[in-house]
């Protein structure tokens, strides 16, 4: 085991899996002699050569259709996409062509892509550096869809992303990068050092797909949150003195129904949050699914907490953030009723 | 003084009720195109992307540096391939007016490009199609039976009923699977080719679009990155002049040739009469020469003419001037090669005529056994349980439940 932040542990992800096999690739702007504007993919292309981890164009669209084509000649892409904001231009083929080539096929090819992609705010990156699109990939059939929230996690999921047959839209919080963050941008920065999920073991092990993490039992309140609100969430909940069940997603697609559901069975009280804007976002499914499943169960209306349905603004970026007031409010709302 | 329109709209040089006009489509005489080297820079061969390579003259003698002198045998091979394909199109397009399948799309007119193309390749090179290259699949050997049950998204159907009409593919023939959306088979193409390069492997891609879908940012994507790592790639863009009833101006062809393209990305970018069999195949033994031997990636623009409808649903005789293709000034690639390998002394009219019967005997009896396994109206039928699978590579569990539904729905 070693202390690893989640860059440390991506990278160790990518270079455990170029190592072992050759058909992995990585793509992608500022990843290979620089080694990433994150630096997650520092040292790797000076350790597996220009031709296993490329600097690309900046053509996002170009850079996922070529993952697409290596995919189909045998190769296994890590394409990053420098910001989750950069992504659209090569939205087409991701949801036309990369979810679906298995489909339209009958099986017969199939491009094992994975799209990695920084994203959500707190980083004072204003409208087009902080936003958390995967809710416009969750809607798409076809696509796997991943978000950890610690970087034992980070590695875990990364190499099973790799492994994976499947295209996977692998997002990275990077406001969790360097450390847990609570919400509290007044408060010093905490390092991953001091968290246990910071302590990762150096060699290859995998963290399942559609698998959720609870990551603090507890009977008066279940939280569903991924990414940068599991922290947030943690927090709020202590604050009010709740024994709230936290449980962190992790993968969005496949969803671990069944521990969402059994959680909220147990408690009766559930409250849904992400970082993401709220209207016709990710959250919306998941108080849809827990409606359907667990209904009768439920002791008072599911709260939902995620971000103002405005771009992530520069100048007002902590009032546009669902910090631990907004979760608060809301757990106290879920609570309210006896 | 009225000054002029800062806004330029381009128009077609005929429209229905006027004489069609091709004296835009700028012709080089037979055998006067240099063939440069294969090493040569793409700069020092601009010349290639505007003047247009041809190798059979009006009288149909193959002349000038780009006869690929072509055994009759091999001839023999790309007529049967081209005449197949056309009488394969009409069978079809019958079928569908008589309501059997749902749609479809010709090839007429434009049969060279797929075949002489194909034939110039090696069986391993990957091939890119559009919706039009009908040509590759039945060059490259894919039974008629295999295409036909597609058509009719029947229960032999290689795309088990997911696809429209046309889009097929072939994994064992080294086919891509053709999307239905336009473009985005050309930058796969490219990253198809990195990847060969990356395992060291000879094999190069092949990938064709429209001059219409030539538009599309995937087509700059797709230049962009051959450009950059000089992938081992053919890069073809069909000019047949239409992209439905818009023609080609509207994708920037007033301008510039399409193979003009080219060389601004620095790629050899190449004008070849797409009706000519002998130039068609040609131009891309070159351009496979120089993928093959890492000289680069190349664009090669086939000047050609859709001389059918755009689909079965499109009716061209509402933008286009009448009886515009019997003015084509690079006439039918079918009628050329016949007329070149009858002037060799190979072929004549009575051995076209008998091949035609021939062909059309296989078409119809490959149709007959397709039907046996299911049309739209009749016989066996796909299980529905079909749409759930293949959208992931083990069907999760909200798919295992909606596929219950599904079942249960249909009592």
């Amino acid at each position: 085991m070693a202390n690893m932040n989640m860059i440390q542990a991506l990278n160790s992800a990518m270079d455990i899996m170029l190592g072992r096999d050759p058909s992995v690739v990585l793509m992608g702007e500022d990843i290979g002699y620089f080694g990433g504007v994150f630096r997650v993919t520092e040292g790797l292309q000076r350790k597996y050569g220009e031709h296993r981890v490329l600097d690309t164009p900046i053509a996002e669209g170009g850079i996922v259709a070529a993952a697409i084509g290596m995919g189909i000649n045998g190769l296994r892409p890590v394409a990053e996409i420098q910001f989750a904001d950069y992504i659209y231009p090569g939205f087409d083929q991701i949801t036309s062509e990369l979810a679906r080539i298995r489909y339209r096929s009958a099986g017969e090819f199939f491009a094992p892509v994975t799209i990695r992609t920084p994203c959500g705010g707190g980083i004072r990156g204003g409208q087009t550096h902080s936003q958390s699109p995967e809710g416009i990939f969750t809607h798409v059939c076809g696509l796997k869809v991943v978000m950890p929230s610690n970087p034992y996690d980070a590695k875990g999921l990364l190499i099973t992303s790799i492994e994976d047959d499947d295209p996977v839209i692998f997002f990275e919080p990077k406001r969790l990068y360097n450390g847990p963050f609570d919400g509290d941008p007044t408060k010093p920065a905490v390092p991953w050092s001091s968290h246990p999920k910071g302590q990762v073991d150096e060699g290859h092990y995998t963290v399942p797909l559609g698998k959720a993490d609870i990551v603090r039992s507890g009977n008066d309140v279940t939280v569903v949150t991924y990414g940068t609100m599991v922290f947030v969430a943690q927090a709020a909940a202590a604050t009010l003195g709740l024994d709230a069940e936290i449980i962190d997603l992790r993968s969005l697609v496949p969803l671990d129904v069944d521990t969402i559901c059994s959680s909220v069975r147990k408690t009766g009280r559930c409250v849904v949050a992400h970082e993401a804007t709220r209207f016709s976002g990710f959250g919306a499914e998941i108080l849809s699914v827990i409606q359907e499943e667990c209904f009768w169960d439920l002791e008072a209306p599911i709260q939902r907490v995620a971000g103002w349905d405005t771009p992530y603004p520069h100048a007002f970026e902590w009032e546009y953030f669902p910090g631990q007031a907004r979760v608060a409010s809301a757990l106290k709302a879920a609570m309210e009723v006896a | 003084m009225k000054s002029r329109s800062r806004l330029h709209v381009p128009k077609a040089s005929a429209r229905p009720g006027e004489a069609p006009d091709f004296s835009y489509v700028h012709l080089s005489p037979a055998g006067a195109i240099p063939r440069p080297d294969i090493n040569a820079r793409s700069r020092d061969i601009a010349f290639l992307a505007t003047e247009l390579v041809r190798v059979l003259d009006d009288e149909g003698t193959a002349v000038g540096p780009w006869h690929p002198h072509l055994d009759p045998a091999d001839l023999q091979v790309g007529l049967r391939h081209m005449l197949l394909t056309r009488i394969f199109d009409e069978r079809m397009q019958r079928t569908q007016r008589a309501g059997k399948i749902s749609f479809y799309m010709r090839s007429l007119g434009e049969e060279a490009v797929s075949v002489a193309q194909c034939m110039a390749l090696r069986p391993g090179d990957m091939l890119f199609p559009s919706y039009r290259n009908q040509g590759l699949q039945i060059a490259r050997g894919i039974p008629l039976v295999d295409l036909m049950n597609q058509l009719l998204s029947n229960t032999r159907d290689m795309c088990k009923g997911r696809q429209l009409p046309v889009c097929y593919h072939s994994k064992a023939g080294h086919i891509f699977s053709i999307s239905g959306n336009l473009a985005t088979q050309f930058p796969q193409a490219v990253g198809w080719a990195m990847a060969a390069a990356i395992k060291g492997e000879d094999h190069l891609a092949a990938s064709w679009i429209g001059e219409g879908s030539s538009a599309e940012a995937d087509f700059h994507h797709a230049l962009l990155f051959a450009s950059v790592y000089q992938a081992p790639v053919i890069l073809n863009v069909v000019n047949n002049q239409w992209a439905i009833s818009t023609f080609q101006g509207y994708a920037g062809g007033e301008q510039r040739s399409f193979a003009g393209r080219g060389p601004g990305y620095g790629i050899a970018g190449i004008r070849v009469d797409g009706n000519d069999f002998l130039a068609v195949y040609a131009v891309t033994q070159w351009a496979a020469e120089r993928a093959r031997t890492g000289a680069g990636p190349t664009l090669i623009e086939l000047v050609t003419y859709r001389a059918a409808a755009h689909s079965t649903s499109d009716d061209p005789a509402r933008y286009r001037a009448k009886d515009d293709q019997e003015h084509w000034p690079l006439g039918d690639p079918i009628q050329r090669l016949k007329q070149h390998l009858i002037a060799l002394g190979e072929w004549s009219e009575e051995r076209h005529q008998a091949l035609s019967a021939e062909l059309d005997i296989l078409v119809g009896a490959s149709w007959k056994e397709a039907v046996t396994f299911g049309t739209m109206s009749d016989g066996p039928k796909l299980n529905a349980d079909l749409m759930f699978e293949d959208v992931f590579e083990e069907m999760p569990q909200h798919l295992l439940r909606q596929r219950a539904s599904m079942r249960a729905e249909r009592g």
